[in-house]
């Protein structure tokens, strides 16, 4: 194999050559296209605020400094986002895999009866849809409103019903249900001790979709949270960038004395680089768990195309 | 089927009956889904029937009184709408032309690497800024292109005059197809590298004896096997058309430039959190939007499996 490799490259030619090199070249250039921006913030947020307000910050941090750091843990609302968006998180991935699991493993099975019917009855809600205001007014009538469950419970994705059916029918062979059944095994048993333990995979890869869905979203906490104790972190994100842009521009349009005006004007370039750190604090997790849970993501999507 | 001839129609009934008993647990454990379905989507649903009514806060969604197609004709009759309408069809149509081939040629170029240790780095650097959430990603962006960003201050020190390229109106919709493809096209070019994969080699084998080039081999062997996935993803772009691209277009506009890219998404966004809405004009739209969206999915589908693609809905719906 190796030594078929190595008389492939002797012999390509020119063409080939040019080919590697062009697709090599541009392909380096996009990444850095990505990586940069990324990267940027990251050493932003690391840096002294002269120096990233004269933009002295390219490619390292300058003058090193954890002053954005410090000033961001103060946002009183930093912490609690963090704290609500873990409970979200971890509720949402509870209650998603509660329905879904049982869901598609019922889904799986050929005995049942109307199963085209209830499929319909499933996939029409990815293309259709009642739309905001329905939505909105039912959460109000179900006492939804400014209630965390509000997140939690809204939380499904028909997708993911159609990728763990799909495992459900594709990798666990009907021979083991078989024979359980025939060893008098109920359809519950059989979900719970045979299709249960047989689908960690697809369990972890529900867990990471449901998880990073509600991880980063915001506009169902936008719409029907009011209190701010109560916000994702996404929504604190939301509301602070936007509010320290503000801050920036009222501290070089009031007429205040020098001293304060120098002072808010510290303040706000503060503010500005505090951006950055934010930006940083809320997808630290996400960044350091990728590479290794890139795999799992991977493999749901796989799953979700497979046509076999 | 077949047993129609031979068993009589009480018979069958009274079978099928004993096997719905006999797998009676199967039942329970969709019974929560279908209830959460019932209560979270199709209510809502039945709710769209606030586009033919005028909605009184104090009757609520179901005793409200019916007006017939007023809503429909005055959001018609909006100039606002119109504009929204034409400029959703606009972004999508530029989206589909420069956005949708993004993650295919990107999956072609990784194809082609020859490095695999460096591939699987790629791949991984790739996908990542999917995971990011809009806020993070639009606040990213806005931080390197704004006035004292870092790319006027690379602007700088060439002795450049520092550009405003987000209060920029000309630039802002390029920049939101921009976003889009740094966030989405690595990891949607997934789905192309996995098909690819599944590419019979010897294909390749006997294009290469007979002399054919690298990029002949990319044009006619690799490019052709990934229409059926591409008819698919496109099929699922169409599908949404109407309804996508909110957190964006959102997430990265200002007052300046927010006139430049309101879509349907944003326009129903807009009104409905406006002082006075009206429910049922906002209704109005989004169900027009959902209409769109779901007849575009159907249409999709059906050419697709005419071409050959193979269609999308036949797939979820059955697994097989």
């Amino acid at each position: 194999m190796v030594k078929a490799r190595k008389n492939n490259l002797i012999r390509r030619s020119k063409g080939d050559v040019v080919f590697d090199v062009v697709n090599f070249v541009l392909i380096t250039i996009m990444t850095l296209l990505i990586i940069y921006p990324i990267y940027y913030t990251i050493i932003v947020s690391f840096s002294d605020i002269d120096a990233v307000a004269t933009g002295k910050v390219t490619y390292r941090p300058v003058n090193f400094s954890l002053e954005a750091y410090s000033y961001a843990l103060r946002q009183p609302r930093i912490g609690s986002g963090y704290l609500n968006s873990f409970i979200y998180t971890a509720g949402s991935i509870l209650w998603g895999l509660f329905i879904t699991l049982p869901l598609a493993y019922a889904m799986s099975k050929k005995y049942l009866f109307a199963k085209g019917v209830i499929s319909w009855f499933f996939i029409i809600t990815m293309y259709f849809s009642g739309g905001m205001i329905p939505c909105y007014l039912l959460r109000r009538d179900l006492h939804l409103l400014n209630n965390r469950l509000v997140l939690i419970l809204g939380a499904l994705s028909t997708y993911n019903m159609v990728i763990a059916r799909t495992y459900f029918q594709n990798s666990i062979p009907d021979e083991l249900y078989e024979s359980a059944k025939c060893d008098g095994a109920s359809e519950f048993r059989c979900f719970f001790t045979i299709a249960l333990p047989l689908a960690a995979p697809i369990i972890a890869v529900l867990a990471l979709y449901f998880g990073v869905a509600q991880w980063n979203s915001y506009f169902h906490a936008m719409i029907y949270l009011s209190s701010a104790d109560k916000f994702p972190l996404q929504l604190v994100l939301h509301t602070l960038l936007n509010a320290s842009m503000q801050a920036l521009t009222s501290a070089e349009s009031g007429s205040l004395t020098s001293g304060e005006a120098l002072d808010l004007m510290r303040q706000a370039k503060i503010a500005e680089t505090m951006k950055y750190s934010m930006i940083f604090i809320s997808s630290a997790p996400l960044l350091i768990a990728y590479p290794f849970v890139q795999k799992f993501f991977i493999k749901g999507m796989m799953i979700g195309a497979l046509k076999g | 089927m077949h047993a129609k001839s031979v068993v009589n129609a009480p018979a069958k009934r009274k079978r099928l009956r004993t096997e719905i008993w006999k797998n009676r647990e199967i039942y329970l454990l969709i019974l929560p889904a279908v209830a959460w379905y019932i209560v979270m989507c199709y209510f809502p649903m039945g709710g769209l029937s606030l586009a033919f009514k005028s909605y009184k806060g104090k009757l609520g969604i179901w005793a409200s009184p019916w007006t017939g197609m007023k809503n429909f004709t005055s959001v018609f009759a909006s100039p606002t709408f119109s504009k929204a309408f034409w400029m959703t069809i606009w972004i999508n149509v530029v989206e589909v032309v420069v956005c949708f081939p993004a993650p295919i040629v990107l999956a072609l170029m990784l194809n082609e690497l020859r490095m695999n240790r460096y591939k699987k780095t790629l791949q991984t650097i790739f996908t990542f800024p999917n995971f990011l959430s809009w806020i993070i990603v639009s606040s990213i962006i806005k931080n390197l292109l704004s006035v004292d960003g870092a790319l006027n201050g690379f602007l700088a020190t060439l002795g450049l005059e520092p550009v405003s390229i987000l209060g920029e109106k000309k630039l802002f919709r390029p920049l939101i197809y921009i976003s889009g493809i740094w966030k989405s096209a690595g990891w949607s070019s997934i789905i192309y590298l996995a098909t690819i994969s599944g590419i019979d080699q010897s294909q390749y084998e006997a294009a290469e004896i007979d002399g054919a080039s690298r990029w002949q081999r990319l044009i006619f062997i690799t490019l052709p096997s990934l229409l059926p996935t591409i008819s698919i993803m496109f099929i699922l772009e169409i599908g949404g058309m109407m309804s996508g691209h909110f957190d964006r277009i959102y997430n990265l506009q200002n007052d300046i430039v927010a006139s430049e890219a309101e879509t349907l998404a944003l326009y129903i966004y807009r009104i409905t959190f406006e002082r006075k809405p009206d429910y049922g004009f906002s209704t109005a739209v989004s169900m027009f939007c959902s209409v769109i969206n779901a007849t575009l999915m159907i249409a999709a589908n059906m050419v697709s499996k005419k071409l050959g693609g193979g269609g999308l809905i036949g797939d979820v719906n059955n697994g097989h």
